[in-house]
């Protein structure tokens, strides 16, 4: 981005109105990266669509951070192109990509102020002063942080040190923002309002496109349009986020977002008109939601801790039967654990009859069809 | 705390007491009363006087000071400067080759001072390149020995360094000079400092070379201690002495309290 670009009015003045239209898509196009022979990503194929945010999920090792530093340029990709809006950024240098980046332990430079931390991409691009001004005061005034412009970092607690490292790369008006798990380092407690802070900052600022590294479902749950689920240098699943968490297409991808309980059973009756098929799992016939399952295909039954009752009513139609083997109290929430017929199911549950089955106990367990999906048995990816 | 008795403590306390009193203080000691006596004859010295530092200040101990100040100062700033350069480059570079290059620079380091001065004085006495007789060979003399230390530190700050702030400072639009110049040199400048202190210490210190090559108008502090002590001018020797670790420790308290200011902390 050249010093011309600055002579605008600022990003955040006026807020959202200029950044709106600013956020630019990316592509990856069959990227891989290899050290050596050794290949952490594989040809990878993904769109962020302007104003989106991804979030790419996995856990250690799975090329996530890789990809998102491929598209930061600090990793050059062994093969395949990487697009930001309408340029071919793969052999431009980080400092041409015009992007803005937090990392996980925020890398404030600790000699300046947070103002001057603020300034510093503007300054490196050789803005005006005035404009330098009135983007940090716009940055700061974005994250809440305007009465800490004097202070160091060293002065700020870890959840204003992230603050401060959002306003300097919003500071530069990026087209994409980068975000490589920026929150891991910070407490439970502060995490959760950060990710609130992080949602309401994207509202304010519906153009910017993020791509946000993490290997906390929540996070990504909470914050992302779509889900990028990475394993082994690989997209194993990826689509809208509330797509992917009610109908996962493979195991990995239920048992990671949400740590789902899956059910083996056999297709009974194939996908009806309504999207539903009868399966069976020992004694129990079960009505689940499917895609293309047909009679005797052999599945697995997805159902959510949450969505499993231990009292039935009109809508929990199926049951089935578990012997209780440990039972978690986490105060809003309690925890069981059960065996049916040599499957573990969890069930997380609100509200508890106020006799608890001992440990041992049989349990019937009640959930609705339209809670559940089918997926494939096979589709281990 | 490692040693929890109250008694395991004083001995640890009187231990520590008795290594760094004999090997520290007490030839410092020495060196202070020497070039305080008058005359000394016995366990202490007979009289006190300040005569041996009057007699050094009225000679040639000015001059002395200020080409030790100088060459100490010169040698050193070189050595910072091509020390943080080498150790720049060298991060760039492979494991292997970056080994074998940084073993290069600790090469002068591991040889007796006396033999690099004489290196030096058979190198440069020939032309094209005859420097024998002047101040620059003293200067490279003293380059050469100290830029060892001036490289191992800036490397250890450099290896401390997190990539994140250079990266971040990539990603908001800096190009390499930039960052080096706003991120990289001011975070690593307690290495700096600390490196430009050791080796300027050193060069003060230095005598195995610059004795081989000196030209009689460059006569350092420890040359003219040599000097003083091997005529059996002892406190006059011992007075120079004094001076020469009041110089050294002045600057380098000076540079503690710029790192300090520059840094924050």
């Amino acid at each position: 981005m050249s010093a011309a670009a600055f002579t605008g009015t600022s990003v955040m003045d006026i807020d959202a109105a200029k950044v709106r239209g600013a956020g630019s898509n990316v592509h990856f196009d069959k990227v891989s990266v290899a050290y050596g022979a050794h290949v952490v990503l594989h040809p990878l194929t993904l769109d962020i669509a302007p104003g989106e945010i991804l979030a790419m999920i996995g856990p250690s090792g799975s090329g996530k951070t890789t990809a998102l530093r491929a598209v930061a340029g600090f990793v050059r990709p062994a093969s395949g192109r990487i697009r930001i809006g309408a340029t071919d950024v793969t052999d431009l240098p980080p400092y041409e990509r015009g992007l803005g980046m937090v990392v996980q332990n925020y890398a404030l430079f600790p000699h300046m102020r947070v103002e001057d931390n603020v300034a510093f991409g503007l300054r490196a691009q050789g803005a005006d002063k005035a404009l330098i001004g009135e983007r940090i005061k716009d940055a700061l005034g974005t994250v809440g942080m305007s009465a800490y412009a004097r202070r160091y970092p060293r002065e700020l607690s870890g959840g204003q040190q992230q603050r401060v490292a959002i306003a300097r790369a919003l500071a530069v008006r990026p087209r994409v923002l980068l975000l490589d798990e920026p929150l891991s380092a910070l407490d439970a407690q502060i995490r959760r309002n950060m990710v609130e802070e992080i949602a309401r900052l994207h509202r304010s600022l519906p153009g910017l496109t993020i791509l946000y590294v993490t290997h906390d479902q929540t996070e990504a749950l909470t914050l992302a349009d779509k889900i990028a689920i990475m394993r082994d240098g690989r997209v194993c699943s990826h689509g809208p986020t509330t797509e992917l968490y009610r109908r996962p297409p493979n195991r990995f991808t239920a048992e990671f977002l949400g740590r789902a309980n899956l059910l083996p059973v056999t297709v009974a009756e194939a996908v009806g008109p309504k999207g539903f098929a009868t399966a069976r799992h020992g004694d129990a016939l079960l009505t689940g939601a499917g895609r293309n399952e047909k009679a005797g295909d052999k599945s697995l039954l997805c159902i959510r801790p949450q969505h499993l009752s231990l009292t039935a009513d009109s809508d929990h139609t199926n049951r089935i039967v578990g012997t209780l083997q440990e039972v978690h109290w986490q105060g809003e929430l309690t925890h069981l654990v059960l065996d049916v017929d040599g499957t573990p199911v969890r069930v997380s549950a609100t509200r508890l009859p106020i006799a608890l089955p001992e440990p041992g106990a049989k349990v019937p367990l009640f959930f609705a069809p339209a809670d559940t999906s089918l997926l494939p048995e096979d589709a281990g990816v | 705390m490692l040693v929890w008795s109250r008694s395991g403590r004083l001995v640890l306390w009187v231990l520590f007491a008795l290594i760094f009193g004999v090997l520290f203080l007490a030839p410092l000691a020495v060196i202070l009363l020497s070039s305080l006596a008058d005359q000394w004859n016995g366990v202490l010295p007979n009289g006190l006087t300040t005569e041996h530092y009057t007699d050094v200040i009225s000679g040639a101990a000015g001059r002395a000071v200020k080409a030790s100040l100088v060459t100490g100062f010169l040698a050193s700033a070189l050595a910072l400067v091509s020390g943080t350069w080498a150790a720049l480059s060298l991060r760039l570079q492979g494991h292997a080759l970056r080994r074998l290059l940084g073993l290069l620079f600790f090469i002068p380091s591991a040889v007796p001072s006396v033999s690099v001065g004489l290196g030096l004085l058979v190198a440069f006495s020939h032309p094209p390149l005859l420097l024998n007789g002047t101040i620059a060979i003293v200067m490279i003399a003293h380059f050469v020995l100290i830029s060892a230390f001036t490289f191992g530190n800036v490397s250890a700050g450099l290896a401390r360094l997190s990539p994140d702030f250079e990266q971040v400072a990539s990603s908001l639009g800096a190009r390499p000079a930039y960052r080096l110049w706003h991120v990289t040199l001011p975070l690593l400048a307690p290495y700096l400092v600390a490196a430009f202190g050791l080796s300027f210490a050193l060069s003060m210190g230095e005598l195995g070379a610059t004795v081989m090559v000196y030209p009689p108008g460059w006569v350092t502090l420890p040359v003219s201690i040599f000097s003083l002590t091997d005529r059996g001018d002892i406190f006059a020797g011992a007075a120079l002495t004094m001076i020469l670790v009041v110089a050294t420790l002045v600057l380098l308290l000076g540079l503690e309290r710029i790192t300090k200011r520059a840094t924050g902390s």
